[in-house]
């Protein structure tokens, strides 16, 4: 069976250009990169191509700005007990309530450590709640950490405001830019960030990688102590092929958001929420329509639960994601969800399907031939459905 | 990806006997949307015999609660008021093979449906709603009363509030009740099962094992936060007899002030909080 995959902001597939510049790195081209052999030294120079490609691709004034991490998991934490860390008499942070537990565990623990903390919360097209935000920020705040972009509705926040805002109270700015890079124009400079955090596998780079953009005379202490590699900065070997398919990745992101590419992403997601909209009853689409990257798009199916709705996807071939309490374990539908006060006969029946570049029109019209029939179909079996009609 | 079985799957892709009997002689309903899983069981029962002749449902829900409900349906029918009564979680967990852990509430979602609908037969055929009978809601997120969380616990030796957790969902939203959850735990599986909370066990008389725990739990809440704020942990080493041996790590490792937090904070804190008799050492 052929897969639909329409599940990109969970992960995306590693672009072969990806895996080929790698390979070379895994086996013949194996050396250390801090060593003094020019075999293993001329690694640096492949490092440091790999670091202007990703400081190209999201603006930054100088390469020795990006740090590589392991994942974005290691670059949010990072930045957060860095700035906590670099700041001790400062002892309010603040973030938003829709955040990953990248960032949101990290926030809770130290809450539990006896910070004061504020989540922001969001209204109810998931929009960021500027007027409670200027008013709990204060010379107190050392950190404000807001993600660019939501990964369940792909809603975009205005970080240039909240950055400059931040910065008129002294404190640091930092961003989990995980699912708006590759999908929008990302531009360190003009947003005026201080630290950011991407992930390669969000953009057809390889999993296990990511990145830290640290802006230069920013207080900065290493999450990770060791060797002297990344200036001092992130010690541990360099990865050099995940590192070289991250660089590549970015490059390759890069053509995409000005060759047509993100606009034709854009049509075909309007095309399946069009379609659904027009032939499937009782849904919702939740996020801010206005401020939306192009691949994403969350629909709620009244009446009808979110996990049931996968499987049968499944059956077919397509793969989505649900904020569905039954998807996660967790009983709770989605946080995301919850802080936009999505009412529960919606929040868990929620749908969101991802695309990207490797989205073909086919697949979007299979999803809209096969998908009207499942929903009658888990309508006829619930309860609910007479209320709906 | 849950991990379920082809029948689960099976009943899942074809639900049995879906929909609602017309003039049915018993009507159980359970759940609502709210609580992101709901089930309405409808059964026809020959009045003279007391056998269940036909039965259906309808449900809102995960893979799991559909296929529990229709699965239910199959067992019950055929056997008289008085057996199905007898049907428990935990057999329609087995004849669907068997339900992931986090899953197993929707096994009980069927039990108190099928609770519901022979209550509503005797009763006359009104539709009877499951109700936590009248008493203490424990977890009110999902509205779980002492009830349905003792019976949970006898019907499968649960053992910790997790546990609990996944077979009732008391304490799987805001986690307020867990408190009151272990303590439920306590009370039904007797108080030996329970870790120490209330009063203290004489440092002399712990275990080493509850030694190195009460001590590492000091160091993590009242001595690492101070550490930390200079950049600095601490790393439990070793425990002879009352000898407590302490790494200091990070920033605080190489620090000139290192043998002075030792005593003069770190041992300190422990003679307070654990036992006078408590000597640091640098490890
Ligand atoms: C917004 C956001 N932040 C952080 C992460 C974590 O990224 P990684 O898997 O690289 O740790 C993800 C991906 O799941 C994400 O969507
Ligand atoms: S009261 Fe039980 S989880 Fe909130």
């Amino acid at each position: 069976m052929k897969v639909i995959y329409l599940d990109n902001n969970a992960t995306t597939q590693c672009a072969p250009a990806v895996v080929e510049a790698m390979l070379p790195y895994f086996s013949e081209k194996y050396g250390n990169a801090s060593s003094m052999h020019t075999f293993g030294g001329n690694n640096r120079h492949v490092i440091d191509h790999a670091r202007q490609q990703v400081a190209d691709f999201i603006g930054a004034a100088h390469a020795d700005e990006i740090i590589f991490t392991s994942c974005a998991t290691e670059s949010d934490n990072t930045a957060i007990f860095s700035a906590v860390r670099t700041q001790p008499k400062k002892k309010h942070i603040i973030t938003s309530a829709v955040e990953h537990p990248a960032i949101m565990e990290p926030y809770k623990y130290l809450e539990a450590k006896g910070y004061r903390v504020d989540f922001i919360g969001v209204d109810s097209l998931g929009r960021f709640d500027m007027e409670r935000f200027k008013n709990v920020l204060d010379e107190d705040t050392a950190l404000v950490s807001v993600m660019w972009v939501n990964s369940e509705t792909g809603t975009i926040f205005p970080i240039a405001e909240i950055a400059r805002l931040t910065h008129e109270k002294g404190a640091l700015f930092h961003t989990d830019a995980v699912q708006a890079v590759g999908k929008i124009p990302v531009n360190v400079q003009e947003a005026g960030v201080d630290m950011l955090s991407l992930s390669g596998h969000k953009f057809h780079g390889p999993k296990g990688v990511g990145a830290l953009y640290v802006r230069r005379g920013t207080l900065f202490m290493p999450y990770l102590m060791g060797g002297h590699q990344e200036r001092h900065r992130r010690a541990g070997t360099e990865n050099v092929p995940y590192i070289v398919g991250l660089g590549k990745a970015a490059e390759l992101a890069q053509k995409r958001l000005t060759d047509g590419t993100t606009e034709r992403i854009a049509a075909l997601r309007d095309k399946l929420e069009k379609g659904i909209l027009a032939t499937v009853p009782d849904v919702k689409v939740n996020g801010d329509p206005e401020h939306r990257v192009p691949n994403t798009t969350n629909i709620s199916f009244g009446y009808i639960e979110g996990e049931s709705i996968l499987m049968y996807l499944n059956d077919l071939g397509v793969c989505a994601s649900s904020g569905s309490a039954c998807t996660s374990g967790s009983l709770e539908p989605s946080h995301v969800l919850r802080a936009m006060g999505v009412p529960f006969q919606f929040a868990h029946g929620s749908i969101r399907f991802s695309l990207s570049d490797q989205t073909t029109e086919a697949d979007i019209d299979l999803v809209l031939k096969e998908l009207p029939a499942i929903i009658e179909r888990l309508r006829k079996i619930s309860p609910f459905s007479r209320l709906a009609a | 990806m849950w991990d379920y079985t082809d029948k689960v799957m099976d009943h899942f892709r074809n639900p049995r006997n879906v929909g609602a009997i017309p003039n049915a002689d018993g009507t159980g309903q359970v759940g609502s949307l709210v609580c992101g899983d709901a089930l309405k069981l409808t059964i026809k029962v020959n009045k003279d015999t007391d056998v269940i002749e036909d039965a259906k449902f309808e449900t809102f829900g995960c893979a799991s609660a559909i296929a529990s409900s229709s699965i239910l349906t199959e067992m019950i029918k055929g056997k008289t008021i008085a057996e199905a009564s007898k049907i428990t979680n935990q057999d329609i967990a087995d004849a669907l093979g068997t339900l992931p852990a986090e899953k197993m509430h929707c096994s009980v979602m069927g039990m108190e449906a099928l609770e519901a609908a022979v209550k509503s037969y005797r009763q006359g055929g009104q539709p009877v709603v499951f109700e936590q009978q009248e008493e203490k809601i424990v977890c009110h997120c999902f509205n779980v009363s002492e009830e349905t969380i003792i019976k949970a616990i006898r019907a499968n030796h649960l053992k910790t509030v997790d546990d609990v957790t996944h077979f009732t969902k008391a304490g799987g939203g805001c986690g307020r009740c867990k408190g009151e959850i272990q303590k439920i735990l306590d009370k039904v599986n007797g108080a030996s099962a329970a870790p120490a909370t209330g009063e203290k066990k004489p440092f002399a008389q712990m275990t080493v094992v509850e030694k190195i725990k009460t001590i590492e739990l000091v160091l993590e809440e009242d001595v690492r936060p101070k550490l930390n704020m200079d950049g600095g942990s601490a790393e439990l080493v070793d425990l002879d007899g009352t000898t407590v041996k302490i790494r200091l790590t990070g920033m605080c490792s190489g620090c000139a002030g290192a043998a002075g937090t030792l005593k003069n904070f770190i041992e300190k804190t422990l003679k307070e909080k654990v036992d006078p008799s408590l000597t640091v050492e640098q490890a």
